[in-house]
C-alpha cells in the first residue's frame, strides 16, 4: 500500500467520523432544545420600595421563577399610589402592596381580580438616640406622636401618599395632632431617602422595620418605639383584571400565598437579623 | 392623548387651588440657581477667557478637562457632594447637607464648567489679529482680556443661558444633597418627580409646563440682551 492510498484511507475514515460526530451533536442538541420551553412570558410586578430595599424580592423573585421557569418577572418597585396608577393603566400585572382600604377600593373599582394578605411587618418609630420627646416611654404610638410635636422636635415625613405615610397620618389623627411647621419636614421621597434624611437632621420618622434594620448600619437612629399593635403593617397581592399577562398574575398570587413562598417569607432575615422581617399570614392559597 | 388631556386638567387644577405650592417652588428653584449661575460666571468667565487666549500645554489640557466638564453627570456631583457633606463626612460639622446651600454647591459644580467652556469658545473665536494691534498700540493683559470679553459677548450670552439651562433643569443632585423638603428645598424638577412617584401625573405635568415656559422666559431676555449686544455693534 502506497502512502498516497494510505493517506485516502485515513482522509476517508476521519470524514466519515466527522459525519458521525456531527450527526450525533445534532440529535443530542434537538433533543435538548425539545425538553427547553420556549423564551419566558414577561410578568410585571408592581411593588413598594420597602420590599424592593429591605431585599425580600431578592429572594422571593428567583424562587418563583425556579417553579414556574415560564415567567420572567420584572419589579417596578414605586410608591403604593403609582403602583395602584400602573395597575390602573394596565402597566403592571400584578401588585404587591401595602395599603389594605386602598387595594379594596382598587379591587371594587373593577381594576383588580381580589386582593389576598400575604404578610405583615412592623412599623418602628425611629430618632436620635438622645430622644429629646421621649418618644420610648410612651403608652402607644399615638402618645409618641403627641410628645413629639408638643416638643417640636423634628419629625421626618414622607408626603408621598405612601403606605407608610398613609399610617403616619392615620397616627397623628390618633394623636389628635395637625402635623405642620418647621420642625415638620416633608421629604416627599422613599423610605431610604426619608430615614437618610431624618439621620442627617437628626429627626424622627415613622418607617417600616425591614428599610430600617436593613439601613441601620448607615443611619445615626435608633429604634425608640415599635410595642403596639397599630403598628402592624399588612401586605396584599392583587393580580390585575385584563392584564397583559392576567394568567400569570393569577399563578404569581397563587404561590405567593401557597405554603413555599410562606415558608420563604417567614425564614427572610432570620440569619442577618436573628429575627425574620416578614410575618406570614396568607389563608393559605393555590398549589 | 386623553391621558394627557385629563391629566393637564386634572394639573392646572391643581396649582390653580393652591394644594400645590407652586410659586414657593418656582422661587426655591430661581433662587438656588440663580445664585449657582452668579458663582459659576464669576469663576467660569475668567477661567473660560484664560483657556480661549493662552496657548500652552497646560491650557490644552485644562481646556479638555473643561470640555469633558460639560458632560460631567449631575448624579456623579450630587452623590460625591452629599458625601462630602453628610454627618459622617469630612465636611458634617457643617450642618449643611439637605439645606439650599448645599443645592448651590452642587450646581456650581455642574455649571463652572459650562460657563468656562463656552466662555472658551467663544474668547478663541475672536481674531488674534485684533489681539496683536491692541498689544501694539499698548495695552495691557488686563486690557486685552477686556477686549476680548466686549467681542466675544455674544458668546458670553450663550454661556450665561448653557450655565442656567444645565442647573435649572437638573435633578439628580438637587434630589441628592437638597432632599426635596417641603417649603425649603423642593424644586420644580425634584417636586415633578415626586408627582409622577405618586401616580399624580396631573401637577407634574402642570409644574413641566411652568417649568419650560420658565427656560424658554430666561432665554427670551437674553436674547433681548443679545439683540441689544448687536445694535450696539452697529452703531
Amino acid at each position: 500500500m502506497s502512502d498516497h492510498r494510505m493517506w485516502l484511507a485515513f482522509g476517508r475514515a476521519v470524514a466519515v467520523a466527522a459525519v458521525v460526530v456531527a450527526f450525533v451533536a445534532l440529535q443530542t442538541g434537538c433533543a435538548l432544545r425539545q425538553t427547553q420551553k420556549a423564551s419566558p412570558q414577561r410578568l410585571v410586578l408592581a411593588t413598594t420600595t420597602s420590599t424592593q430595599d429591605s431585599g425580600l424580592l431578592d429572594v422571593l423573585v428567583p424562587a418563583f421563577e425556579t417553579a414556574h421557569p415560564e415567567y420572567a418577572v420584572e419589579v417596578i418597585a414605586v410608591g403604593t399610589g403609582e403602583a395602584l396608577r400602573l395597575g390602573e393603566q394596565k402597566d403592571a400585572d400584578v401588585l404587591l402592596v401595602h395599603a389594605p382600604e386602598d387595594e379594596a377600593a382598587f379591587v371594587a373599582a373593577g381594576h383588580g381580580i381580589e386582593r389576598r394578605d400575604v404578610c405583615y411587618n412592623r412599623f418602628v418609630l425611629v430618632g436620635p438616640a438622645s430622644d429629646p420627646a421621649g418618644a420610648a416611654h410612651a403608652a402607644d404610638a399615638a402618645d409618641a406622636l403627641k410628645r413629639i410635636a408638643a416638643r417640636q422636635a423634628l419629625f421626618a415625613s414622607r408626603g408621598d401618599d405612601s403606605g407608610t405615610h398613609k399610617k403616619e397620618l392615620a397616627l397623628w389623627n390618633a394623636a389628635g395632632v395637625k402635623p405642620g411647621g418647621a420642625w415638620y419636614l416633608v421629604t416627599g421621597q422613599g423610605m431610604g431617602e426619608t430615614l437618610k434624611i431624618a439621620s442627617e437632621k437628626q429627626a424622627y420618622t415613622l418607617s417600616d422595620e425591614a428599610t430600617f434594620l436593613t439601613m441601620r448600619g448607615s443611619l445615626d437612629l435608633a429604634q425608640l418605639f415599635d410595642a403596639d399593635q397599630s403598628l402592624r403593617n399588612q401586605y396584599g397581592v392583587v393580580p390585575v383584571t385584563g392584564a397583559k399577562n392576567e394568567r400569570g398574575a393569577r399563578e404569581f398570587a397563587d404561590w405567593i400565598c401557597g405554603p413555599d413562598a410562606q415558608r420563604l417569607i417567614a425564614r427572610f432575615g432570620v440569619d442577618e437579623f436573628g429575627r425574620s422581617l416578614f410575618v406570614p399570614n396568607a389563608q393559605g392559597g393555590g398549589s | 392623548m386623553s391621558l394627557f388631556a385629563e391629566a393637564f386638567a386634572d394639573g392646572v387644577a391643581a396649582l390653580a387651588s393652591g394644594s400645590v405650592d407652586v410659586w414657593g417652588v418656582v422661587a426655591t428653584s430661581l433662587r438656588v440657581s440663580g445664585a449657582a449661575v452668579a458663582f459659576a460666571v464669576v469663576v467660569g468667565v475668567p477661567a473660560g477667557l484664560y483657556l480661549g487666549m493662552r496657548r500652552s500645554a497646560a491650557r490644552n489640557v485644562l481646556l479638555v478637562l473643561a470640555n469633558a466638564g460639560m458632560g460631567l453627570p449631575p448624579v456623579v456631583v450630587g452623590l460625591v457632594t452629599a458625601m462630602l457633606l453628610s454627618r459622617r463626612g469630612p465636611l458634617g460639622s457643617l450642618d449643611l447637607l439637605y439645606t439650599r446651600p448645599a443645592m448651590v454647591i452642587a450646581q456650581v459644580i455642574i455649571a463652572v464648567p459650562v460657563v468656562a467652556a463656552v466662555t472658551a469658545a467663544a474668547a478663541a473665536s475672536v481674531p488674534f489679529e485684533l489681539r496683536l494691534q491692541a498689544r501694539s498700540l499698548g495695552a495691557s493683559r488686563l486690557h486685552e482680556a477686556m477686549l476680548v470679553l466686549r467681542e466675544a459677548r455674544m458668546g458670553l450670552i450663550a454661556a450665561v443661558a448653557a450655565g442656567f439651562g444645565a442647573v435649572i433643569s437638573e435633578v439628580g443632585a438637587v434630589m441628592m444633597v437638597g432632599g426635596n423638603l417641603e417649603g425649603s428645598t423642593r424644586v420644580m424638577t425634584t417636586a415633578i418627580v415626586q408627582y409622577t412617584r405618586m401616580g399624580r401625573y396631573g401637577p407634574a405635568l402642570a409644574l413641566s409646563a411652568v417649568l419650560l415656559a420658565l427656560i424658554v422666559a430666561v432665554n427670551v431676555v437674553l436674547a433681548q440682551v443679545q439683540r441689544s449686544a448687536e445694535r450696539f455693534e452697529r452703531s
